[in-house]
């Protein structure tokens, strides 16, 4: 393996001893982009072309370009408008926006601040998962920090600007990552998406126009300044700039959140996370989160981690979480966890997907448990199809991508178990 | 129950005040004056943590009325987010991450053997000492650390039986 370089942007002070100080932060170039901001050296429409510039896309799952969803805002309209950060994190197998919250807060909060300043907020929110008790802590700490070197607030160090950050703690509910759910939440509401348009940079959180981006898209943003939107985009691949936070998990060796370049080979990231555990086969990999479909060994072959190789191997890099699958994984009780979990979360406004979702773990459950029926691996297709485009939220396609991609390469596990009773894995 | 909160309940005197009170107006103070109904998760989360960790209707209609808003809101968001309890638990609420980086990992032995130690049939159910409770929840975003639980504000990964066991031992 060629040397895999790490930590360039959102980790980059992970391994300093409290990282999450804002003395560590300031001694490490912290806040030095918000200071030429507030000294009139940096103009909002700079700002949007750097960001543009540096090709970053939003790491939320979307893959979203940041430059231009900031560009939709008219920071000069009446009224108040709001920056919010989407820490919410809860698609399984995605853990990355943790670890900046936990070790590098001060550089979301300074992401914040600069997206706050272009879009022409009042203020900002940021939205964490309500189990997320250390990261907040850690979150609303640099805020304090912040605060307290009049670096937010009430007319920040002399500029006559008034702005200010608050966190909002989720209460456990997958669907609020989706980001009108998200501000429902923040309203007070039960987590329901709201249909859309209006979209929320002209109707978003308490009806004002506002911004939506993720953790690491926000917290990479001080170094796009700081460096250049070319260094970001020269680090990444021609479609997509920059590091990007893969969150490894499953059988492997060193599971954890790993910061590389964009582009780097799936080969590489697999050997950084110590390789299959137990010295097993790689059977399958889930590139991007719950949510993207399952790849076999053979089609990660010569990957890279990048949304244009990974759409051309046959599926999306999502949030860049890495789930890692061994040889001796059984696929029919893997899906059927999964299908378990989008019924759980399903919000239950659309009815293809509050019927769908509790269908099709209820057929994956009874081929599990060894009471399936031939006509079954038709019905699950059917009801997934069924769910595909004709919901409001994408929790509802992304509950059909498992179920349609399980089958597409592990039919014949399904069918064993109708025909047998039990897994490949039991004997007959 | 709680001396302080069956007293609360007899004289129907609401449970916010002092430093319950104190700390929903922090929350109150971070949004817009027109958007009270905001701090209702923050509300929500503090009162079941101060009122043995689960809420009750009386509870729920005590916050509805200190937000000013009516109880049907409450009880919506109460019900629709999963970290909100509406039963008797554990003092110490093992939340068993069971989703499938930490199935990988063995989750689904572990849930047998905290159920053995902690002396309950089902998720759900309280120990006899009521001490423990353990529900089985979803991926809690720390999958590199799998399988993982989290009690009360703590995660605790890279489980074992026999980390689980100290764990639990450690507890009041
Ligand atoms: C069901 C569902 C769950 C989502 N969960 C998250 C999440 O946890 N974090 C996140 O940043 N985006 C999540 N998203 C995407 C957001 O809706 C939104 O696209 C994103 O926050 C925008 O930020 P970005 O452009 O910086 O990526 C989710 C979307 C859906 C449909
Ligand atoms: S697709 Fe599902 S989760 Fe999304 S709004 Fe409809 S019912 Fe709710
Ligand atoms: S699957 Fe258990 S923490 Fe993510």
């Amino acid at each position: 393996m060629a040397e895999v370089i790490q930590n360039e942007c959102c980790y980059r002070t992970n391994h300093l001893e409290n990282s999450w100080d804002i003395e560590t932060y300031l001694a490490n170039g912290g806040y030095e982009i918000w200071k030429k901001i507030l000294a009139g050296d940096l103009s909002p429409a700079e700002i949007i072309d750097e960001v543009k510039t540096s090709n970053i896309r939003g790491r939320g799952g979307a893959g979203f370009p940041t430059g231009l969803k900031w560009s939709f805002m008219n920071r000069h309209a009446p009224g108040s408008k709001y920056i919010v950060c989407n820490s919410d994190e809860s698609e399984p197998g995605t853990f990355k926006d943790r670890d900046i919250m936990r070790f590098n807060p001060h550089q979301l909060v300074e992401g914040m601040m600069i997206a706050g300043y272009v879009i022409g907020a009042c203020a900002g929110y940021n939205y964490i998962r309500g189990e997320f008790w250390e990261p907040y802590k850690r979150f609303t700490g640099a805020i304090d920090q912040a605060r307290e070197a009049g670096l937010l607030g009430k007319d920040i160090l002399g500029s006559g600007w008034d702005f200010d950050l608050f966190a909002h703690l989720g209460g456990g509910a997958y669907i609020c990552g989706e980001e009108t759910a998200l501000l429902e939440s923040i309203e007070g509401k039960k987590g329901q998406p709201r249909f859309k348009p209006p979209f929320p940079a002209s109707f978003g959180l308490f009806g004002k126009p506002t911004t939506i981006n993720n953790t690491e898209t926000l917290a990479s943003i001080p170094m796009i300044l700081a460096k250049g939107g070319k260094w970001f985009a020269d680090l990444g691949v021609k479609n997509a700039g920059g590091t990007k936070c893969y969150a490894v998990s499953g059988h492997i060796n060193k599971p954890g959140a790993y910061e590389v370049r964009m582009g780097t080979p799936f080969a590489d990231l697999l050997e950084l996370s110590g390789g299959i555990w137990k010295k097993r086969k790689l059977k399958a990999v889930i590139p991007g989160g719950s949510s993207t479909a399952v790849m076999p060994a053979e089609a990660v072959e010569g990957m890279t981690m990048d949304y244009d190789s990974i759409a051309k191997a046959g599926s999306f890099l999502g949030a860049g979480s890495v789930m890692i699958l061994d040889e001796t994984t059984d696929m029919v009780k893997s899906l059927e966890r999964l299908t378990w979990f989008y019924y759980d979360e399903s919000c239950g406004q659309c009815t293809p997907c509050r019927e769908g979702t509790g269908w099709m773990y209820r057929v994956v459950h009874r081929i599990r448990q060894g009471k399936g029926r031939p006509e079954d691996i038709q019905l699950l297709k059917e009801v997934s199809g069924k769910i595909m485009g004709k919901v409001i939220c994408g929790l509802g396609d992304a509950a059909a991508i498992p179920v349609e991609s399980f089958l597409k390469h592990y039919e014949h596990e399904f069918k064993h178990y109708i025909e047998h009773g039990c897994s490949i894995f039991d004997r007959v | 129950m709680s001396e302080k909160n069956q007293l609360a309940e007899e004289l129907k005197v609401s449970v916010i005040q002092g430093d319950v009170k104190t700390r929903i107006d922090r929350w109150i103070a971070n949004y817009p004056e027109e958007n009270r109904k905001s701090a209702l998760m923050p509300a929500l989360r503090i009162v079941q943590e101060t009122s043995n960790g689960y809420l009750t209707t009386e509870l729920m209609d005590q916050i509805a009325e200190y937000l000013q808003v009516r109880p049907i809101e409450v009880y919506e968001v109460a019900t629709f987010y999963s970290m909100y309890q509406h039963k008797p638990v554990g003092r110490h609420q093992i939340c068993l991450c069971t989703n499938l980086s930490c199935m990988l990992r063995g989750s689904d032995e572990l849930l047998e053997h905290i159920k053995h130690k902690i002396s309950v049939t089902n998720t759900g159910e309280v120990s006899p000492d009521g001490k423990f409770s353990v529900r089985k929840v979803e991926c809690a975003g720390a999958c590199g650390g799998a399988p993982m639980m989290w009690i009360g504000k703590d995660y605790h990964e890279n489980l074992t039986e026999e980390t689980i066991d100290e764990i639990l031992d450690g507890l009041e």
